[in-house]
């Protein structure tokens, strides 16, 4: 894995609360996930609101909260990062495209927040630069001189990209970017994070919504109750038979174009002994109830499961 | 000006007639209601015959309707007449332009002090949140918090003036000289145990306040979005957080002269500084009724000032309320 941009191995984010008095609790939101980024590539990483996805994103860039824990490897080039290396890279190399305006100061102008924090001398190459990349994604330059608040949501989400993108980075961690946009909004928004990996930057895109992610992603990475699944190229969601999981088959049948076939059950909030699909498996077998299965390649896809193959043949 | 700061003014006007009249009937009607009898007050236990006691009642109205005698009060208030004080002998209004200067100037020196170390010491303290600053920062306020303010005063009296005899015990001038003969540095010298006891009073809820505030903004995703932008420490809270935070402290501080007012009363009694709320206590005690309404009815006016400021304050400093006019006028 020469070339990859950002490498995550065995990485697992937990949390430590504390419940009844002095009772501590772990709780783990992400468990041994792995998965890497090349140049000019975009990954998707879906899964079901509220999952801990956008934690992922916090943890490559090394603002996870104080009780956060996070355990594995990430690395960015092949460097390994320490939270050191995370301060450094972030806002420069690393980017950040977060969901919502909430995101941004709402006591501060939309320019002031672009350029970030610059020195005197430097500041009027940022602001020229900062236009220039406002222009490039369609914001007028009035814009600049709004607050927060003023701003529509696709005015809002074009700030938040252009924001992200004004220092140039090599890699973009998009955190659910389309969630409450209309359908033009939410195209423009693929056609940019395509447009990005075009232009050979490595885009990880944190997603629940499929359609998103079937249309803008190379290769698709399913998050189901804190474990990557099933990492999988986007072409083969076309076609469930290409596919290996048994969730992630369900999850494309149940589309509406694929007929909605829907199975129900609910995903695991406990860490269970063995695979956190037992519960809903139509091909579980006695080893999964207490056996948790390793994510493995298959001819080039990543799988979580112990009973694929035997499906397929 | 807009019609937006006309509608404001126009409000607060509103506001502040209905709030006035509210105060003065019942200040009235409370103190008509209480055991104070002007009648004996005056007389200070003088004997007299009940002939004498007739006149007196009459002269001053004792007997008649309480209706009547609000109606009076009312009338005699728009003119701008507040009576005689009993124990000062010259108009109220006179009583209160002279001690509200002197409590004026005590007030106004601790509130700009506690109001900058209140919002300083909560920074620092948000900022290091759960670190050893923070704690003595929280030990210290929940202590003055706790600790009633004449209390304070007293202890700070036993260590400077008794103790270690660096500032007058009392009185804002010595005894024997007339106030008038006084040097500005023997007034100065009287001033800044009082202020030192308000002041070190006062921070401690701007400062708790200002702590939370801190510790709230540095959780909100701006500022996270902000640190995965590569801005950290103290630069992201000058850029970033006192901006969102200098707002609803600026407001409590605004809020705070009722509680100003408050301390004031206690603390220049502990000083005997002349300021009024020395005069407040002296006029209950000694049943000056004039006065007492008098001072009432200042306080209501201070208290209305201050919050009244924290609303311009907002008005100007906070953007979505500013823009909201360009909206109305559109």
């Amino acid at each position: 894995m020469e070339n990859d941009l950002l490498t995550v191995q065995n990485v697992s984010i937990s949390f430590t609360q504390y419940v009844q008095g002095l009772q501590q609790h772990i709780l783990k939101v992400i468990s041994d996930l792995s998965l890497s980024v090349k140049e000019g590539e975009v990954v998707a990483i879906l899964g079901s609101s509220g999952s801990g996805k956008s934690l992922l994103a916090h943890a490559i860039l090394g603002i996870l909260p104080e009780n956060g824990q996070c355990d594995g490897t990430i690395s960015f080039k092949g460097e390994v990062l320490t939270q050191e290396k995370k301060e450094e890279l972030r806002g420069e190399h690393i980017c950040l495209i977060p969901q919502s305006v909430n995101f941004l100061d709402p006591l501060m102008k939309v320019r002031e927040q672009a350029i970030g924090d610059v020195k005197d001398e430097e500041k009027e190459k940022a602001l020229k630069h900062q236009k220039e990349i406002f222009e490039k994604y369609g914001l007028a330059e009035e814009v600049g001189d709004m607050y927060p608040f003023e701003l529509s949501g696709g005015m809002a989400r074009k700030v938040l990209l252009s924001t992200a993108l004004l220092s140039d980075p090599e890699l973009v961690v998009a955190d659910e970017p389309t969630p409450g946009l209309d359908q033009a909004s939410v195209n423009e928004t693929i056609n940019d994070i395509k447009r990005l990996a075009q232009e050979g930057k490595g885009v990880l895109l944190i997603t629940h919504e499929i359609d998103v992610a079937l249309k803008t992603a190379d290769r698709i990475a399913i998050f189901y109750s804190g474990y990557v699944i099933e990492i999988n190229k986007a072409e083969n969601f076309n076609d469930v038979n290409k596919l290996l999981h048994p969730y992630t088959k369900s999850l494309i049948e149940a589309l509406p174009r694929n007929g909605f076939k829907l199975t129900s059950g609910v995903q695991p909030l406990e860490e269970v002994d063995g695979c956190p699909y037992f519960e809903n498996c139509p091909i579980r077998s006695d080893i999964c109830q207490n056996n948790k299965p390793d994510l493995i390649d298959h001819n080039g896809i990543m799988i979580r499961c112990h009973n694929f193959d035997k499906e397929v043949n | 000006m807009n019609n937006r700061t006309k509608k404001f003014i126009r409000n607060k006007a509103i506001h502040f007639i209905v709030l006035m009249l509210a105060v003065a009937i019942f200040s009235f009607i409370l103190l008509e209601l209480s055991p104070i009898d002007p009648v004996n007050a005056y007389l200070k236990q003088a004997v007299v015959s009940p002939e004498q006691r007739m006149i007196l009642e009459q002269y001053w109205g004792v007997n008649q309707p309480l209706t009547t005698k609000v109606w009076g009060w009312l009338v005699n208030l728009l003119q701008g007449n507040l009576g005689t004080s009993l124990i000062y002998r010259v108009p109220v209004v006179d009583v209160i332009i002279e001690r509200f200067m002197a409590s004026f100037v005590l007030m106004a020196i601790s509130w700009v002090i506690s109001g900058l170390i209140g919002f300083g010491l909560g920074v620092v303290a948000g900022k290091n949140k759960g670190g050893w600053i923070d704690k003595a920062v929280k030990v210290y306020c929940y202590v003055l918090q706790s600790a009633p303010s004449f209390w304070i005063g007293l202890v700070i009296l036993i260590i400077f003036s008794v103790e270690l005899g660096w500032f007058p015990i009392g009185m804002s001038v010595a005894i024997g000289t007339l106030n008038t003969d006084a040097t500005i540095w023997q007034w100065l010298a009287r001033l800044v145990l009082p202020t030192l006891t308000l002041s070190l009073v006062g921070v401690a809820p701007i400062a708790m306040y200002t702590r939370n505030e801190l510790v709230n903004v540095l959780s909100t995703d701006y500022i996270l979005f902000a640190r995965a932008r590569g801005e950290s420490g103290w630069p992201l809270i000058e850029r970033q957080a006192l901006r969102n935070i200098l707002l609803p402290a600026l407001t409590l501080q605004f809020q705070n002269f009722a509680e100003l007012f408050g301390g004031a009363v206690l603390v220049e009694q502990v000083f005997s500084y002349p300021g009024i709320g020395q005069t407040a206590v002296a006029a209950g005690l000694k049943s000056d009724v004039t006065l007492l309404l008098g001072i009432v009815l200042v306080s209501a006016v201070f208290v209305f000032v201050g919050n009244t400021l924290a609303d311009v304050m907002y008005y100007f400093v906070d953007p979505r309320i500013r823009e909201n006019e360009s909206f109305d006028k559109n």
